[in-house]
């Protein structure tokens, strides 16, 4: 069975978690005990008859009596075709760092728009997000298609609007659906109001959708994550590196290069699930030993001598800020963390700032704050081993942590610089 | 690889070797219930041929099945691994902190403070558990790498954003991380693993005849030396097994025929009432009886 992961991002009333509730409720994954619990609850705000769907996402104190989504959710459901992961992800505009990490895992975005209110500030910020992060694909729900009389021109004329917005954007594909997450009409059992759309419901969609699970190239990238020295009698001298082969395959004999170090070897045996095997496929957690004995640490990455990523101690990036203190050029020591390798890293110029509603780039004040989208250049003390993102989505893509907080405080992608 | 249980065996055994390569002195937490024995099997996946990077802890409430506590023990001795056994109890009598009371004294909320000790005794700075966010609702909110403060405990509104495969595991000295590899399993995930993978489990998780007492929310609860009946209840045999393996003072068993593995997965598609929901006594004290006992230490 087929795994898919999508993350939903709208407005704080376009009834994004309402949503997803009618999702699970309708497809029969919420227990019984579960209902019963959040019917209660609904009682008891006494602004809801029945049942509030919200509730069924919302896990937190806070969010409860505010009614809002805070933090990143995530929902589990499964139907005979297939299980999927939901990030649910917050509306409001100081949230964006959460939707952007819900996207990050993400291969595929709902994004919802109110039918009224059509398409707005957040609805751009979210769509430019979904292609900075290079989501493979869009689903547009229309939602609350009640409240405009279920109108076809209405529709229409949103599904033009967002065609305008996303012209500028490199999408890759789009699609749209008219929802009312309320009555339940789309989501899951077909409209009886709106007989002039034939398309899918929601969750047929979601069933039949191609499954691009990792955005990549087909070249092997591997990276070590931790060495397995048993140094027991029998195996001393084992020296195997555990790790996940992010992209491509690896087969025993091939000729690779161990980066930063510059090392060319072969490798000598693959293993996997404890048994040895000849050749390994992208996504599968591996233990390697290559023929020569070289000295290679956690973060190195391995590659076949023939098609090499890039190196550089200067990269070029863009970044989303994530730390509610703004970043100013000159000072601020970071660690750059791209999987399992770390260096210690500062931004040298912010090159140009991205309006997150326009898309258009603006100069730079030297000043970054909380969710402002920038293209930057970093320097790092070790040179990093990366792909363009929008070829790798693992190599390519990083975080920014505070040398002094530990917190992170800014994600990215890497894109190749010629220049430097 | 877009077999679902490959990809959630994947991403496991990732956050596994991450943990083993940025931390010093981690630790696995392991109960003998179903999902830590799943991360005991993950953890060989991980690091075999060599040794596990990290012992086997098991913070022992004194309310544990019989069943399960001798399952740890062998698999602990099986597998040539280091466990580690500290007890609620002696946590109680040396701070004396008042025991559990009343007719079902669940220890569950005191084992914190035993967990907190033993991070402290032996210096761990990450401790490796089973939870799932499709367990319960704080839970669904919870990182694979979640920061605790020097007080163990969780803020739920500054945890740090996680991204693509990255996982940030910088922290102070004195704070430490939790980190839960499974976190994107359900528990049907769990069966199907553990019957793809042909994995042994304690016993109480098939059917068995067992005593019973009948609870006012219908929920059927082994009668033990630790819990108190009066003339009142109601005593009933029944074909039972659990669904999770807590302790025996607050975690009910279910009335099941299921004697495979194959059987308990179609009695599970069939269900309609939650894991937690069938079996835990201490989520029904309020709506976010959870988010507080993590925000205190908990798991």
């Amino acid at each position: 069975m087929e795994l898919l992961r999508f993350f939903t991002a709208g407005n704080v009333d376009d009834g994004k978690s309402t949503l997803i509730g009618r999702l699970l409720l309708d497809s029969g994954s919420i227990s019984t005990d579960i209902i019963e619990t959040v019917t209660r609850q609904s009682k008891a705000t006494g602004e809801h008859a029945t049942i509030d769907l919200a509730l069924l996402t919302d896990g937190l104190r806070a969010e409860r009596e505010q009614g809002i989504t805070i933090d990143v959710a995530y929902k589990y459901f499964s139907t005979d075709r297939r299980k999927f992961i939901i990030a649910d992800t917050p509306g409001h505009a100081q949230y964006t760092r959460n939707m952007f990490t819900g996207a990050s895992t993400a291969d595929m975005a709902i994004i919802l728009v109110d039918a009224r209110n059509g398409i707005t500030e957040q609805t751009r910020r979210h769509t430019i997000i979904s292609a900075v992060l290079g989501i493979p694909h869009i689903l547009v729900c229309i939602n609350k298609m009640d409240l405009v009389n279920y109108s076809e021109a209405r529709y229409e004329a949103i599904k033009r609007d967002f065609s305008a917005v996303t012209a500028a954007l490199s999408l890759n594909q789009v699609s749209f659906i008219p929802t009312s997450a309320l009555s339940g009409e789309n989501v899951v059992h077909p409209s009886t109001h709106m007989h002039w759309y034939t398309g899918q419901s929601l969750l047929s969609f979601l069933e039949q959708i191609p499954v691009q699970p990792i955005q990549s190239h087909d070249k092997a990238r591997f990276q070590v994550q931790y060495v397995i020295r048993p140094q027991t009698t029998e195996l001393h001298d084992y020296r195997g590196y555990a790790g996940t082969l992010w992209s491509g395959k690896l087969q025993v004999g091939d000729n690779v290069q161990v980066l930063p170090g510059g090392f060319s070897t072969r490798i000598q045996t693959i293993e996997h699930n404890l048994k040895t095997i000849e050749s390994a496929d992208a996504g599968q957690p591996v233990v390697i030993q290559l023929e020569d004995d070289i000295d290679i640490s956690r973060g190195a990455w391995i590659a076949p001598v023939s098609e090499l990523p890039v190196m550089s101690d200067f990269v070029q990036g863009t970044i989303c800020w994530m730390d509610n203190k703004p970043f100013q050029t000159g000072g601020m020591k970071l660690l750059l963390q791209q999987g399992s390798f770390s260096t210690k890293a500062f931004i040298k110029e912010i090159t140009y700032k991205i309006d997150i509603e326009t898309f258009e780039k603006r100069p730079s004040d030297d000043e970054l704050k909380l969710n402002e989208l920038a293209s930057v250049l970093i320097r790092t003390a070790e040179p990093v081993v990366f792909d363009n993102y929008k070829e790798n989505r693992t190599t390519g893509a990083f975080i920014l942590i505070n040398e002094y907080t530990n917190q992170t405080v800014a994600a990215g992608v890497l894109e190749i610089n010629l220049q430097h | 690889m877009s077999d679902y249980l490959s990809r959630l065996e994947a991403e496991a055994i990732h956050v596994l070797r991450e943990t083993a390569g940025q931390f010093e002195r981690p630790a696995l937490l392991f109960s003998g219930g179903k999902d830590s024995i799943c991360l005991v099997h993950l953890a060989l996946k991980a690091f075999r041929p060599g040794k596990l990077p990290f012992p086997l802890v098991h913070i022992d409430t004194g309310h544990n099945f019989p069943e399960a506590l001798q399952f740890r023990d062998q698999l602990a001795e099986k597998l040539g691994e280091q466990l580690i056994v500290r007890h609620v109890e002696d946590t109680l009598k040396r701070r004396g902190i008042p025991d559990a009371k009343g007719k079902f004294p669940s220890r569950n909320p005191l084992q914190t403070h035993t967990l907190l000790e033993t991070i402290e005794e032996f210096g761990f700075d990450a401790c490796i558990g089973g939870a799932r966010r499709d367990e319960e609702k704080a839970r669904a909110k919870e990182r694979f790498f979640s920061v605790r403060d020097e007080f163990g405990q969780w803020d739920p509104k500054l945890q740090r954003p996680e991204l693509w495969n990255i996982y940030n595991g910088k922290i102070h000295k004195g704070e430490n991380v939790r980190v839960f590899p499974i976190s994107n399993w359900t528990e049907l995930d769990i069966w199907n693993y553990i019957l793809r993978e042909n994995i042994e489990l304690t016993s109480i998780y098939f059917t068995h005849e067992r005593t019973c007492v009948l609870t006012e929310h219908e929920q059927l609860m082994a009668t033990n030396e630790f819990i108190t009946l009066d003339e009142h209840d109601v005593i009933v045999n029944r074909l039972v097994r659990y669904r999770t393996v807590g302790d025996m003072t607050c975690t009910a068993a279910v009335e099941s025929k299921a004697n495979s593995v194959e059987d308990i997965i179609e009695e599970l598609k069939n269900t309609t009432v939650s894991e937690r929901g069938a079996t835990r006594m201490d989520d029904r004290v309020s709506e976010a009886a959870m988010e507080d006992r993590k925000k205190g230490g908990y798991f």
